[in-house]
């Protein structure tokens, strides 16, 4: 038997926000966090459909209240077109590592059946490194690093999550 | 700085534009657009000072005297002055400064007028386009120094975006919850040509997109309303900047409940009527602070439940569920939870409130509250030839007839303005509320003067606070501007003495100024302003009526009042609202 599950105090969101494609426009959504002691847990930001726009997924953690004045916060921002919280939304998220991990001729071929249990792609090689491009969800991406890590992780970069709504909300 | 030539071909601008279509358009260089448009906007006056990177602007002032600009003796004043006068008219203040230490100088005017939600326009200097980033000489990064206290701002990189801009920046500043915005004008920039079109509507962003229809809301607010017996209405500087007193009035008379406004909603509700509360918060009424821990149903509208006004959030009126009215989304349930919120413009929600509301039951609550009134009234001893400070506030008060727009700066004197001023006029009551910035008053009181000429103007002061801006006396006298600047003159940062006294064992660590202040009679003089001191109450009196004859200069006026009197009463930091200190009696 497992607990029911507790709706815990603080808990994970996904924002996702229409922004003016200005760094000034990043620089506010940055301070309004550092500036109100709000969290960023990632941020990532890049064009979007509209050269003029970008889009922006921010995964930040609060209780209730807080998420709600995050969301209310950024709302006011003048550059803010749409701000919208996809948590508790049918949405896709993907997030891209690149992890370079240690890979001499012993455990090489160990490392590379994980990549291909991941489903990830090497990008890079060396005598002593095998670099690995993963894509997926955060828990897909977290698991794999996870795996990898008694390898000996020489870098790890990652771009933060990116999401968007599910268009088909039927069931199919 | 160099000597970039200006091309004037016209050399005023002219503004017999209306005939033509949206298509009209002017090629000016940037600083002739800069000009053109603020006098499209109807601006009024500009307080402003040159420096290098802002010559070519004050060229084109040179050249159009019909845009009224005041130099002012420091940029904060400037700001200062420009919100002073965006309170008092509710204009949107504009205010102009150089790059780099110009525009650095206006930060904590403009810091002020965020926290009190004030539109104003600021344009800074900024280096050539070329230069930015390479800590040319006087460069600042005002944009990100200034990201966080503006509601936008803009680097202008060509003069053909200026026009917009400058259009856009105005309905930014009073769209929704207003804030200053500021605009950075890099030297090239105003020395190129652009195109303007004075008759073009950009297409404005962040105007406030209010998404939900309020009227269920309201209907919600409406029953909990009707079924009230203890009700009580909690007036903000929302209702000010709204222009909602008369619906609040409508709402309070409909239903009879009694009304309390904070520091910043003083006036939105007449204090001469019976069922006014006066202020509530930190130095509040004891009826009004009272009433807010007991009342069962709490109406706040306009209003954002500072900690100045909640005191231990914990225990603030516990009894009561909520209804909050407001135009901010963002305020609401941020310090204090809400049953039933309504998003919106206080002008549009009160009158459906109120057409909605019962008159109510409330003869049991006001016996109460009278009660509260009649055994903790506003009091002080006033005897002798000593002047208590609030008997300096009441005899103002009494001499203008309550009358004047009455600015404040930040202390002692500001409590006791609150207090014992009786405001009956939305508009005429000007403080720093939420940033609490000395230096604010005498400036502002110059700014609402500029915009309400024919009104007395009294600025009541510090003798500490108003040595951080009394450098604009010089504006005053040169632009003839009459205000009444009374310096409540207890020798003392009183504010801080007080602290000092009651929660750090009377060591009066630097707030003594009785030895160091000047003669403020002479400054005023050597200024070229009127100097007069009173250290009784008739030369008091005597001088505020002179002072109210004079309409051609600023008049100071140096008051000794008695030194050691403490703001009463007074909930003491952490404290719950009902745990307040009356006076000791
Ligand atoms: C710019 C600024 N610095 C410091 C303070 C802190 N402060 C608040 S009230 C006060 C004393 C004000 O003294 P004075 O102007 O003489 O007014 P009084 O309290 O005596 O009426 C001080 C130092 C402030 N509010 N603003
Ligand atoms: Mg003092």
């Amino acid at each position: 038997m497992t607990d029911p599950e507790i709706p815990s105090a603080e808990s994970s969101h996904i924002l996702t926000i229409k922004v003016s494609n200005s760094f000034n426009a990043l620089a506010r959504i940055a301070g309004l966090f550092s500036g109100r002691g709000f969290n960023i847990d990632s941020i990532s930001i890049g064009e979007s459909e509209r050269p003029e726009t970008a889009s922006c997924t921010i995964t930040t953690h609060g209780d209730t209240r807080i998420v709600e004045q995050i969301t209310r916060q950024l709302d006011k921002l003048v550059d803010i077109e749409e701000v919208s919280d996809l948590t508790n939304e049918p949405h896709v998220s993907r997030e891209l590592a690149l992890i370079k991990v240690a890979a001499p001729p012993e455990t090489r071929s160990e490392i590379m059946q994980i990549a291909n249990i991941f489903r990830s792609n090497i990008v890079d090689i060396s005598p002593a490194t095998l670099t690995i491009e993963i894509t997926g969800n955060r828990n897909k991406v977290d698991a794999c690093i996870g795996m990898l890590r008694p390898f000996g992780l020489k870098e790890v970069a990652r771009t933060g999550m990116i999401a968007m709504p599910r268009e088909y909300q039927g069931s199919v | 700085m160099s000597s970039d030539k200006v091309s004037t071909q016209n050399n005023t601008l002219k503004s017999d534009k209306n005939a033509l279509g949206e298509d009209y358009c002017l090629e000016l260089n940037g600083g002739e657009i800069l000009i053109q448009a603020l006098l499209d906007q109807n601006v009024e006056a500009v307080f402003g000072y040159p420096g290098g990177v802002v010559l070519g602007v004050y060229d084109v002032l040179f050249k159009n005297p019909q845009l009224r600009h005041i130099l002012v003796r420091h940029e904060q004043g400037g700001t200062h002055a420009a919100d002073g006068y965006a309170r008092a008219t509710g204009k949107v203040g504009v205010a102009l400064a150089t790059s780099g230490p110009g525009a650095t100088n206006t930060v904590t005017g403009i810091a002020t007028a965020f926290m009190d939600s004030i539109p104003l326009v600021v344009f800074t200097g900024q280096v050539p386009s070329s230069m930015i980033g390479n800590d040319a000489f006087q460069e600042a990064d005002i944009i990100g120094i200034t990201r966080p206290i503006t509601k936008h701002s803009y680097l202008v990189k060509h003069p053909d975006e200026l026009g917009d801009v400058i259009k856009e920046a105005f309905h930014i500043a009073a769209a929704g919850r207003p804030g200053p915005v500021l605009i950075d004008l890099p030297k090239d920039m105003l020395f190129s040509k652009g195109r303007y079109y004075p008759n073009r509507t950009p297409r404005f962003r962040g105007s406030y997109r209010i998404k939900q229809d309020a009227s269920k809301a309201i209907s919600s607010a409406a029953a909990l309303l009707a079924q009230a017996q203890r009700p009580l209405i909690y007036a903000g500087g929302g209702v000010v900047s709204g222009n909602a007193w008369e619906e609040l009035r409508e709402l309070a008379y409909k239903t009879g409940a009694p009304v309390t406004t904070t520091l910043m909603g003083l006036g939105a509700f007449p204090e001469s009527h019976s069922q006014s509360l006066g202020m509530l918060g930190m130095h509040g009424t004891w009826a009004a602070n009272m009433a807010i821990q007991e009342c069962d149903v709490l109406v706040a509208i306009g209003a954002r439940f500072d900690d100045r006004v909640t005191g231990r959030v914990a225990d603030f009126s516990p009894k009561s569920k909520k209804i909050h009215i407001d135009i901010d989304p963002a305020c609401i349930n941020k310090n204090v939870h809400v049953e039933v919120p309504i998003i919106g413009d206080v002008k549009t929600i009160l009158p459906e409130l109120t057409r909605l509301v019962p008159e109510l039951e409330t003869r049991e609550w006001y016996r109460e509250i009278e009660h509260w009134k009649a055994t903790h009234p506003l009091r002080y001893q006033q005897s002798g030839d000593d002047i208590a400070p609030q008997y300096m506030i009441q005899k103002i008060s009494e001499l203008t007839k309550g009358e004047a727009i009455v600015v404040t700066d930040v202390g002692q004197h500001q409590m006791w303005a609150a207090q014992y001023y009786q405001y009956n006029h939305t508009r005429s009551w000007i403080t720093s509320g939420g940033l609490g910035t000395m230096g604010f008053g005498f400036p502002a009181a110059m700014g609402a003067a500029v915009g309400c000429p024919g009104r007395p103007v009294v600025a009541i002061v510090g003798d500490g606070g108003f040595q951080m801006t009394s450098m604009e006396l010089a504006t005053a006298v040169d632009q003839k501007i009459p205000v009444i600047i009374a310096i409540m003159n207890n020798g003392y940062l009183g504010m801080v003495r007080q602290w000092q006294e009651l929660f750090y064992g009377k060591r009066y660590s630097s707030s003594d100024l009785d030895a160091s202040n000047p003669d403020f009679v002479k400054l005023a003089e050597a200024y070229g302003a009127i100097g007069m001191r009173a250290k009784t109450p008739e030369e008091m009196h005597n001088a505020i009526q002179q002072a109210l004859q004079v309409n051609d200069r600023p008049v100071v006026i140096d008051i000794w009042v008695r030194k050691e009197e403490n703001v009463y009463p007074m909930v003491p930091p952490g404290a719950a609202v009902h745990e307040m200190v009356d006076t000791p009696d």
